[in-house]
């Protein structure tokens, strides 16, 4: 245990990888002349570090790490979200005038701090894989420096975020003090011995709250539309994927396998924060004309929809919570593709009017744009449509089918403002200049990839479902 | 029946793929997008006649069956087939559709090839939601045809098209979503997507009633019966008249068939206890329908309220739980497909003309498009039930039904037909005769490719109205095997139902 060599690092490989990647790309920047360069090494990089996971299960640091199937597929989910990503910004930096290669190393070192807390064992590695992602999503928030609208977002996520923190500190602190361990297994060992107290209940809470935080769930949710905004719309498409997933892998992990044993105590406040969750998400994203901000509701609400995969909890929920990040994570990349390709010089493209008569002057983006609002809203043939179905499934068989009533009727209310956006692009003539498109190749890919993805497992889910499920345990 | 190749599945995915394939045509080929829609509604009309000729018409059993596993996980599979019940329907969608191609020829100016393609995507869809055995895949078409049929009314139609566009979907998925609740439920509950295996379970009354309403937010709407109609009028009546011809002819068909595949088989008791309700909300929508028809001054949204009429009566058919208005039920939507497509034809050739939807802007039409006036004559008769065209028989055997069943139903259908009568030729009266209206006294007349639609159409007028049997004989045995079914699963439960609904 007291003992420290190298054989400790063979689960933490991967990570190691991205580490490595992280400086890497910053010593590369230094020198390349076209910033790109920091780009491809960093997807080069998690190429690597993804052949590596599957590799690299087992515990370590005395089960402080785990590695199990549990994390690698949210791993994964970290992957697609940097490649997406780093595809999403390559020329959209450039129109920010912004193209600096910190951006690629900030980029991986948040995803770095994602796979830690997928991997965290412990509250204490949670934390610093938290607050890895944290400080390296803050600095993004706020990469477009001359834009007062990202420092705005920056400051906003900042002073937000380490609330969430100190939040999950003082959970953490008490939790420790009650059990005297920092170990989420050991956790929930000590909690079935002991059993449900007044100050254990509140450490509870104290973590929803961080994780509610993170995740957006209502009513902590508030910083949500406005970082999102005003960030850089990249880092938007980023945060909005990947640290939401990382947030809801530590939440599964610490709630169902350290007060798995106390769920009948903690669901019911869950279900109230999700059903809360899906009413603000999706009432509140009607009356937005600024996509941007709208999508930053839509993100809310899908965070009601994921949640609660940790309310129907066991492997079911977990793999249907998985399942559904997954495919949220490609159609919500591919909405924020369009929302770039239509950010030109001079141009923000951001408002509700600028996709008036898209369907007319751009035809693909419009038609690439109709796949990922449908599949958002949940529309078979799309994977939105799997994705929901999954958690419907696994809601009604944990005997909550009021609860998958109400998601559902919340569904069809989300119809109304992802079919605006279809409405606008198709039912609307053109006004004025037609926008032009900043397409570049890189863009080009990830759309395709996203596109190909949402369609392929809507109809074709299997392999999804399968790797979701064996992850799950 | 079996045939040598897949069937069914071409029928679903020709169109479908054919669609996507005519995505590649270039953006100015708008001959070549027509021609191309043609050709392939034409060839999947031509593929489905076997359904046809060589359907077993002596047995109740699922025909041109194909069965593949696809979502492993789940249980689901690719599971198609027909019976005497959809494999009408099926014929129905793949006619109506070449004739929307060719009446959408010089109307759809804008965005023609989206348009084509948009109108494959439903067909393909339609057809897969008559012939889906598992219902997994059922929710995947039937959900699915949303997103055409949204953007066909939104795109391509009249002047109020957002609003109901958006109305058409949220209505219909709000419905939808709570029949997927229910599908969910019945999985769990029986471990199977497979409909007929899941109509061999029996489930207790409560669960039944749960369900059966669940299913019924699904089908109502889409029927439409009343209370939830209100999207109806504005849908069809926005929509371009092919919308209007599919929304009519078909897609409102798909909320009836529901009932016939779904609600009777697998809830038999629930249904049987919810018949009277049934029955009297069809009553009301035969009867509102009807004079509410007497209030519109838009040709297009009369004739949709008269669609919520005339669904009644499929309704009252289908619920009357006997073979008469079962079968009548069934036949209903048929001729309704074909009668009420046709009128809707019709609008769209004289709207193409003027522009108009106003019936006080017409007026002597008979002696400006004098053959015009004559097929659309053809449709009022058999829209009104003139013995001798197929309206008759339908309403005939659906009104002897409702009889069966609740005397006062089957009399107060029979006023519908009255009230049917007199709204059908006070439009006919006013659009045709009086004085030539100065608006229409130089319109040309119509040309072949406009008539050859209603050609078709009236062939089918008179030999429904003719030799009812050659499509009654598809139903009997289908008909037959689903009523025992409904019974004999009700007769042990009756007591308790009969208890339940204070008896009727």
């Amino acid at each position: 245990m007291n003992e420290i060599n190298v054989s400790m690092l063979a689960p933490l490989l991967p990570e190691v990888i991205m580490a490595s990647a992280g400086i890497l790309v910053l010593l590369v920047e230094l020198v390349a002349r076209r910033k790109e360069t920091a780009g491809l090494l960093s997807i080069a990089a998690v190429a690597v570090a993804a052949y590596y996971v599957p590799h690299s299960f087992g515990k370590s640091f005395g089960g402080m790490f785990v590695s199990d199937g549990y994390s690698a597929f949210f791993k994964f989910i970290f992957f697609i979200n940097l490649i997406l990503t780093v595809l999403l910004s390559m020329r959209y930096l450039v129109i920010e005038k912004s193209n600096h290669g910190e951006y690629y190393s900030l980029v991986v070192f948040s995803t770095l701090g994602m796979m830690l807390m997928a991997s965290a064992g412990d509250l204490i590695v949670l934390y610093l894989g938290l607050e890895l992602m944290a400080l390296s999503s803050y600095v993004l928030a706020g990469f477009i420096r001359h834009d007062a609208r990202s420092s705005e977002a920056a400051v906003k996520y900042f002073l937000l975020g380490a609330f969430s923190s100190a939040l999950l500190l003082y959970g953490i602190t008490l939790v420790y003090g009650l059990t005297g361990t920092t170990d989420v297994s050991l956790i929930g060992a000590a909690v079935v011995e002991k059993g449900l107290s007044t100050p254990l209940f509140l450490s509870v809470v104290f973590l929803m709250a961080a994780f509610g935080f993170k995740t957006a769930l209502a009513p902590f949710h508030m910083w949500a539309p406005d970082v999102y905004e005003g960030a850089p719309t990249s880092v938007t498409a980023f945060m909005s994927v990947g640290p939401k997933a990382a947030a809801f892998a530590a939440f599964g992990r610490v709630f169902l396998t350290g007060f798995g044993s106390l769920s009948t105590d903690w669901t019911g406040i869950l279900v109230v924060l999700s059903i809360l969750t899906m009413a603000v998400g999706n009432i509140l994203a009607i009356q937005q004309d600024n996509i941007k901000r709208m999508l930053a509701y839509s993100s809310v609400a899908h965070a009601g929809y994921a949640v609660l995969g940790i309310i129907v909890g066991g492997a079911e929920g977990l793999a249907a919570m998985m399942n559904y990040l997954f495919i949220y994570g490609f159609m919500n990349l591919g909405a924020f593709a369009v929302v770039i390709m239509l950010r030109s010089e001079g141009v923000r493209g951001e408002s509700l009017e600028d996709y008036k008569g898209l369907a007319k002057t751009h035809p693909f983006a419009a038609a690439v744009m109709l796949v990922f609002m449908f599949s958002l809203t949940g529309i078979p043939p799309t994977a939105g449509f799997i994705g929901k179905f999954y958690l419907f499934k696994a809601v009604v068989g944990a005997g909550y089918a009021w609860l998958a009533v109400v998601t559902v009727i919340f569904s069809a209310i989300s119809a109304y403002f992802y079919l605006r956006v279809v409405m606008y692009m198709y039912m609307l003539e053109p006004e004025g200049e037609a926008v032009t498109l900043s397409l570049s190749p890189s863009l080009g890919l990830a759309l395709l990839i996203t596109t190909l993805v949402v369609i392929l497992i809507g109809v074709y889910p299997s392999p999804l479902l399968s790797f979701a499920r064996l992850a799950a345990g | 029946m079996e045939i040598g190749y897949p069937l069914l599945s071409t029928l679903i995915f020709l169109p479908i793929f054919g669609g996507l394939l005519m995505l590649l045509i270039g953006r100015n080929q708008e001959g070549v997008v027509k021609w191309a829609a043609l050709f392939f509604s034409t060839l999947n009309l031509v593929l489905s006649l076997p359904l046809f000729s060589e359907f077993d018409k002596s047995t109740y059993m699922m025909q041109f069956v194909e069965r593949k596993p696809w979502i492993p996980d789940w249980g689901i599979e690719y599971y198609v087939g027909v019976d005497g019940i959809s494999v009408l329907f099926v014929l129905l969608s793949t006619l109506i559709t070449v004739l929307c191609v060719l009446i959408s020829w010089n109307s759809i100016k804008t965005k023609v090839k989206e348009f084509y393609v948009a109108l494959l995507l439903i067909e393909g869809a339609m057809i897969g939601v008559f012939c889906s055995l598992d219902f997994f895949l059922f929710y995947i078409f039937w959900e699915a045809m949303l997103i055409p049929m949204y953007l066909m009314i939104g795109v391509w139609g009249g002047p109020r098209r957002v609003y109901a566009a958006i109305k058409f979907f949220l209505y219909t998925l709000v419905g939808s979503v709570l029949m997927l609740v229910g599908i969910v439920v019945l999985y769990l509950k029986a471990g199977t997507f497979n409909i007929l295996d899941l109509s061999q379970a029996s489930l207790p009354l409560n669960l039944q009633m749960w369900l059966f309403w669940a299913f019924f937010a699904a089908f109502a709407v889409k029927v439409p019966m009343f209370p939830v109609h209100t999207w109806l009028p504005d849908a069809h009546t926005e929509a371009p008249t092919a919308g209007s011809v599919v929304l009519a002819a078909i897609l409102i068909k798909m909320g009836a068939y529901g009932f016939l595949r779904f609600s009777l088989p697998l809830f038999p008791e629930a249904a049987k206890a919810m018949a009277p309700v049934m029955i009297g909300l069809s009553v009301v929508a035969i009867i509102y329908g009807g004079l509410v028809c007497f209030a519109q001054t838009d040709l297009k949204r009369l004739i949709a309220y008269s669609s919520v009429s005339h669904m009644g009566f499929v309704t009252l058919g289908i619920f009357a739980l006997n073979p008469q208005g079962m079968e009548g039920g069934i036949l209903y939507m048929i001729n309704h497909g074909i009668v009420t497509g046709a009128l809707f034809l019709c609008v769209g050739i004289v709207y193409d003309r003027t522009h108009s939807r106003e019936i006080a802007d017409y007026g002597g039409l008979a002696s400006v498009m004098p053959v015009y006036a004559g097929f659309f004559m053809l449709f009022t008769l058999a829209s009104i039930g003139l013995p001798g065209l197929n309206g008759f028989v339908s309403e005939f055997l659906v009104i002897l039904g409702g009889f069966k069943a609740k005397k006062l139903a089957g009399v107060l259908a029979a006023t519908g037909i009255i009230i049917g009568a007199g709204y059908m030729l006070w439009l006919y009266q006013r659009v045709f005769f009086t004085g030539v209206n100065d608006n229409i006294a130089r319109i040309e007349p119509m040309g072949l490719r406009e008539a050859l639609p209603l050609l078709l159409l009236s062939v089918f007028v008179f030999w429904i109205g003719v030799h009812p049997d050659t499509f009654l004989g598809f139903m009997h045995e289908s008909v037959n095997h689903l009523l025992e079914g409904v019974n004999y699963g009700a007769s042990d439960t009756m007591m308790a139902v009969k208890g339940l609904t204070g008896g009727y």
